[in-house]
């Protein structure tokens, strides 16, 4: 009866293999789309996706970035208060926003609002035979849909985390000051003499590290939804996008980690 | 619609199709074996067959969008999958397609869309673009719908225009997935006098029509080519295959019914169960 069975090593073994071809493969179309950046029209379909991924997006991290910034205010000044250190509230909620929380929720931000959209659009016209249909008229799909979403968000996470950043310490000093007392001068040295060039450029670093994470695992999702083994058709594009989402959130924090530990 | 006429002085060779003891499928499945025939220069051959015999998979082979297990597929003389990626790419820029549902790109125009091989691949201005593109909407009688988008258009317009973009860079080989499938009698009866149409005026192309619809095999091939469980059943002239004795190619043209017939039977209690609650 037993004989059906896989044995337990196969079993533990299977999910392995699978997600080490997954991640080669990943790797590979990522290779593919860095390849495919200097084609023809590209610059045309950059802005478009610019305006996309980046402009579409920009509304929501503004709010995003202030609540953030209101929110570290408010818990930062309660914590430093009990050490009689508020006047470091600016310090503490610009590093933790230019080092750390800018990056890592403008990345998953923009995951949730766009990189969802970019898998669902590329799977459904994986599922409606228009990328069979590009590749049959000599036009490269890798070159028309994936390298232009590669670029515009090495282009667009960068800007929006600069973004983020200002409107979160903005966000900070509303709280600080106008809620709570602190002085602004005290909040707004604190932030220049605290915030150096290399906790800025290491923001940067990670935000271009995202972009080409969440680009390309959302395209990745979108280009091959027709070898999912879950499902097929729409069912198949609705589960590549929720794992798009997913796996770009759980890259975002794994990555964050590595980045972070090499950065210090 | 416009009278047709080739949109270029220069108009190319005619290529036949040679499919050479082929065995296809996906992943591990074997799909269709020991295929041959030639799918004459200038002419229309119709790959027929029933449902989920294999004709779309034959098709996607002869693009170049999977690989063969086994055999080899020629087109006007070149061995598609010996060729070198250049050479490739170029075979394939001289082939026009119909996908099913027409597979135009949903955030282009109808304009946009037929003009993106041009686009793509030529250095034209678009004032040229246009003025094909025009052209070639009008051949399909779809001229006022340029600024429409696909999903503004009914099923035969999205072919139609399919036929349009397949049509613009004056392919050799014209490939056409199901072209009638989905379409009211009048519509499709439009889309055979169209093909029909561009073979009396475009001598220069070979036309591969995929269908399950005989009176529009009737009615447009020249050569048929009729599959049935992963092999050939027909292939031949359109006189020869009513001429055919084997049994399966008779049962599909005279549309008979399978003589295996249906053994399962529902059990009482789920014959019970289901009437109660149809009429409870």
């Amino acid at each position: 009866m037993a004989l059906n069975r896989p044995h337990i090593l196969a079993a533990l073994g299977a999910p392995v293999i699978d997600f080490t071809q997954s991640c080669g493969a990943l790797f590979l179309f990522t290779i593919e789309a860095f390849r495919c950046i200097f084609a023809r029209h590209m610059l045309r379909r950059v802005a478009w996706q610019v305006y996309v991924i980046g402009a579409k997006s920009f509304w929501l991290i503004l709010l995003i970035g202030l609540f953030t910034g209101m929110v570290l205010g408010l818990q930062g000044y309660y914590a430093l208060v009990k050490f009689g250190a508020d006047g470091f509230l600016g310090a503490a909620v610009a590093l933790s926003l230019i080092r750390e929380l800018g990056p890592v929720l403008t990345a998953i931000m923009i995951t949730g609002r766009a990189g969802s959209s970019i898998t669902a659009e590329i799977g459904v016209m994986r599922i409606s035979d228009q990328i069979d249909a590009l590749d049959v008229m000599d036009i490269n799909s890798m070159s028309y849909l994936v390298s232009p979403r590669l670029v515009a968000s090495l282009i667009v996470f960068p800007m929006l985390t600069a973004i983020f950043d200002i409107i979160g310490i903005i966000g900070g000093y509303l709280t600080g000051t106008v809620l709570l007392g602190l002085n602004q001068g005290v909040y707004i040295a604190r932030v220049h003499s605290s915030v150096e060039m290399l906790d800025v450029r290491g923001g940067f670093i990670k935000a271009i590290v995202f972009g080409v994470l969440v680009s390309m695992a959302c395209c990745y999702m979108g280009y091959f939804v027709h070898q999912r083994r879950d499902s097929a058709g729409p069912e198949a594009v609705s589960n590549a996008t929720t794992a798009a989402v997913v796996l770009s959130c759980v890259l975002i924090l794994m990555f964050d980690y590595v980045l972070t530990s090499f950065l210090l | 619609m416009n009278s047709l006429q080739p949109n270029t002085d220069n108009p190319p060779a005619p290529w036949n199709i040679e499919l050479d003891g082929l065995c296809l499928g996906y992943g591990d499945t074997v799909v269709l074996e020991e295929v041959s025939d030639i799918l004459p220069a200038g002419e229309i051959s119709v790959i027929l067959g029933g449902s989920g015999c294999g004709k779309s998979t034959l098709l996607r082979h002869i693009l170049g969008l999977n690989r063969p297990f086994k055999g080899r597929i020629r087109l006007g003389g070149k061995d598609l999958f010996a060729l070198s990626p250049k050479e490739f790419r170029k075979v394939r820029r001289r082939m026009g397609v119909l996908f099913q549902d027409g597979a135009l790109l949903g955030s282009l125009t109808l304009a946009q869309n037929v003009g993106l091989p041009l686009f793509e691949h030529t250095n034209l201005p678009q004032r040229l673009i246009d003025e094909v593109v025009d052209y070639n909407l009008s051949l399909v009688g779809l001229e006022k719908f340029r600024d429409y988008f696909p999903n503004e258009l009914s099923g035969g317009m999205r072919k139609r225009a399919g036929l349009a973009r397949a049509m613009v860079m004056n392919p050799p080989l014209l490939l056409c997935d199901e072209p009638t499938s989905g379409l009211d009698p009048i519509n499709s009866a439009q889309m055979d006098h169209l093909l029909l149409n561009l073979k009396r005026n475009f001598s220069y192309m070979t036309i591969v029509v995929v269908s399950h619809d005989l009176s529009s095999m009737q009615k447009i091939a020249d050569h048929v080519l009729l599959l049935n469980r992963g092999r050939v059943a027909f292939a031949g002239s359109k006189a020869d295959v009513w001429k055919s004795e084997d049994a399966y190619v008779k049962d599909f043209l005279e549309r008979k019914e399978p003589l295996e017939t249906h053994t399962h039977t529902l059990s009482a209690e789920a014959s019970r169960a289901l009437q109660r609650w149809i009429d409870p």
